[in-house]
């Protein structure tokens, strides 16, 4: 038989190598030809096309995700741990065969689940998911922060070389008392709005594919490339019904999930060929899609108009109460809708004449980025690499209020970040209302700082809101985290059959 | 390049209650050598990768490593102990302890070493070698015969 592996694990200096000369061995004594890709630290020795295309079964002993595993579509393929791999390669071999015999796998892009080792017990299953979970959060967030971070330094940009106004010359509506009617024809942007309101528009073009990349690459994760088209889709439809970046992180689920489920369905040969082209997704895109509109969307909109409602009520009330919700709302989803609630209801402040609702806002909306720049800081380690590195960029996103500089950090760790920023945000909020600051701009951090009543007062809030909002996510992280880590918690949350860890 | 392992780097009558203190006695030694610079830098590393997953297999071997921004150069520790330590194998403690230390920014060079001395680790006749050697050098001469090939 000729085999074809692959190995990989989370460090990949030791296990990578050990499960590749355990399976080499293995081969050797059984009498097959093997060929194996070590994805490792050394670098990956890719399998060359026509070995794969000779092999008569594929198998992958991964701890993680492995790479481009679409080359080996519809060959016989056996899953498991690089351990077992080790320990046991020559009854992982014995079950290849098996597998080989049954001839390839039932759905051309798809697992053959039924050979893989199954979940020992019902706490394994839990903590592997819960593993799998960040993961695939992971995965969507590191294609999504490029996105960010081109799209904020651009909108930052022309904020910083047009003024506040350049968001309103762009989009339309009322600054200042001066109507804009808004750019609705491209070829006349630059004779409306200048030239930075091209960047700001290249910019908000950029920013209007965060979401549906984020749920995209979340379902690209969980069921690879037939869970782009439904992820993205879903994406798309997060935004258009204003459900923001928590609504594109459960489509992306949503939309994995389903393309998975679709996936053990058992069809006829004849329709198993056109299953990853045409009927995966149609189908799943379809049933993501309805779901998206018909049950996320409602609640999320009926939320909004009750929010709208009762902050409304709530104005007359304590200034510094109605700060510290505000600065909540700005911190809770970043961009998404209870943000777009508060911010919504500072430019209706700004409309009647009260400028302090819009700096409170303002003000709770530019700490979380900061906050968390801050943090990658002063404790790198507590963050992923592609977290450090849109932490560099988000000094600037959060100097312009583009609070959406946060949504990476807060789409790979939601539980531990988004209360830390609301805490942060809240912060800020309360200290704006407390010193009375003011702000004439609907938009532009401290770029329009010429335009803020009690400047000084205004950036001590700011400072203060994002040393709290450091502290918090410092302390959420380490926590957190430190308990799996060490003493004999440990036992409980690593999976130790070796089965279950695959 | 530095040799991977030196007889200073081996350690043939570890005494450990855990794999934690296995490891740190280990790194110690690596630390002692120049090749680690920031001790508990270093052991937070091992740590975290020790929580994913344990790296204890089958035949009494423990496989505590890590990429680390504290190492200088790869290095092997080895420890063996007659008692055994538990690095969370299926089958029992670990006799053969190696500390792999791998410099986060390592080119594929200082891995493909790394690498190599992984491969050799699942063969019984090294690890038959390993536990029945005399002393420290017999250890360093079997690893670079059989990881170097000289």
């Amino acid at each position: 038989m000729k085999i074809v592996a692959v190995t990989s694990c989370p460090t990949g200096i030791a296990h990578t190598y050990m499960a590749a000369e355990a399976l080499e061995q293995a081969a050797k004594d059984a009498g097959h030809e093997i060929k194996v890709e070590t994805q490792g630290a050394a670098g990956a020795e890719p399998l060359a096309a026509e070995d794969i295309a000779a092999a008569d079964a594929v198998v992958f002993a991964a701890d993680v995700d492995v790479r481009n595993r679409d080359r080996f579509a519809g060959k016989p393929l056996i899953e498991t741990s690089v351990k077992r791999a080790i320990n046991h390669a020559g009854s992982v071999l014995a079950e290849l065969e098996a597998a080989a015999a049954r001839g390839p796998a039932p759905a051309a892009a798809g697992p053959a689940t039924e050979t893989a080792p199954a979940p020992a017990t019902k706490v394994d299953q839990q903590a592997h998911l819960g593993t799998r979970l960040r993961q695939w959060l992971m995965t969507g967030v590191s294609y999504m922060i490029p996105f960010v971070a081109a799209g904020g330094i651009l909108i930052a940009l022309a904020f910083l070389f047009g003024g506040a106004e350049v968001a309103t010359k762009v989009n339309g509506g009322t600054f200042q008392s001066i109507k804009y009617p808004g750019v609705t024809d491209l070829s006349k942007l630059v004779a409306q709005a200048g030239y930075a309101g091209l960047l700001f528009k290249i910019g908000a073009t950029s920013f209007a594919m965060l979401v549906p990349i984020l749920s995209g690459f979340i379902a690209y994760a969980m069921a690879d490339r037939p869970g782009l088209v439904p992820g993205i889709v879903s994406g798309l439809l997060a935004s258009a019904i204003g459900a923001g970046f928590l609504g594109g992180l459960i489509g992306g689920l949503i939309a994995g999930a389903v393309v998975i489920a679709i996936k053990q369905v058992k069809v006829p040969r004849v329709v198993a060929g056109i299953m990853p082209v045409v009927v995966i997704p149609l189908v799943s895109t379809l049933i993501v899609g309805g779901l998206m509109i018909v049950v996320v969307g409602q609640p999320i909109a009926a939320a909004q108009r009750g929010m709208t409602n009762w902050l409304n009520g709530l104005g007359g009330t304590n200034a510094i109460l109605l700060g510290i919700l505000l600065g909540l709302m700005m911190a809770f989803d970043m961009g998404g809708p209870v943000n777009k609630v508060a911010y919504t209801f500072g430019l209706a402040g700004l409309a009647s004449g009260n400028l302090k609702v819009m700096a409170a806002v303002m003000a709770a909306g530019m700490t979380p980025p900061i906050g968390l720049a801050l943090a990658t800081v002063v404790r790198p380690k507590l963050f992923t690499k592609a977290e450090r590195v849109a932490g560099e960029a988000a000094w600037l996103l959060g100097a312009s209020f583009i609070t959406e500089g946060a949504i990476p950090f807060a789409a790979g760790d939601p539980i531990r970040v988004i209360p830390s920023l609301m805490v942060g945000s809240a912060v800020t909020g309360a200290l704006s209302m407390a010193f009375r600051a003011t702000s004439r701009a609907p938009h532009g951090g401290l770029w329009v700082i010429g335009l803020i009543g009690r400047p000084l007062l205004y950036v001590v809030a700011i400072v203060v809101g994002i040393l709290v909002t450091s502290v918090c996510v410092i302390a959420a992280k380490s926590i957190g985290r430190r308990v799996p880590a060490e003493g004999e918690a440990e036992e409980a949350v690593v999976p130790r059959a070796a089965p279950a860890a695959g | 390049m530095a040799e991977v392992i030196t007889a200073d780097l081996v350690d043939l009558d570890l005494e450990a209650g855990d794999r934690h203190e296995a490891t740190r006695k280990l790194a110690e030694r690596l630390a002692a050598a120049g090749r680690v610079t920031d001790l508990d830098g270093f052991l937070a590393d091992v740590r975290a990768r020790e929580a994913q997953m344990p790296t204890g297999i089958e035949g009494g071997i423990g496989i505590p490593h890590a990429r680390s921004a504290h190492v200088t150069e790869p290095t092997l520790g080895f420890g063996r102990t007659a008692v055994g330590v538990d690095f969370g194998a299926d089958d029992g403690p670990a006799h053969l302890i190696f500390l792999i230390a791998a410099p986060a920014g390592g080119g594929a060079e200082h891995m493909t070493i790394l690498a190599s001395l992984a491969r050799r680790l699942v063969h019984v006749s090294f690890r038959e070698a390993l536990l029945a050697a005399p002393d420290q050098q017999t250890v360093v001469d079997l690893v670079h015969k059989e990881v170097l090939g000289r």
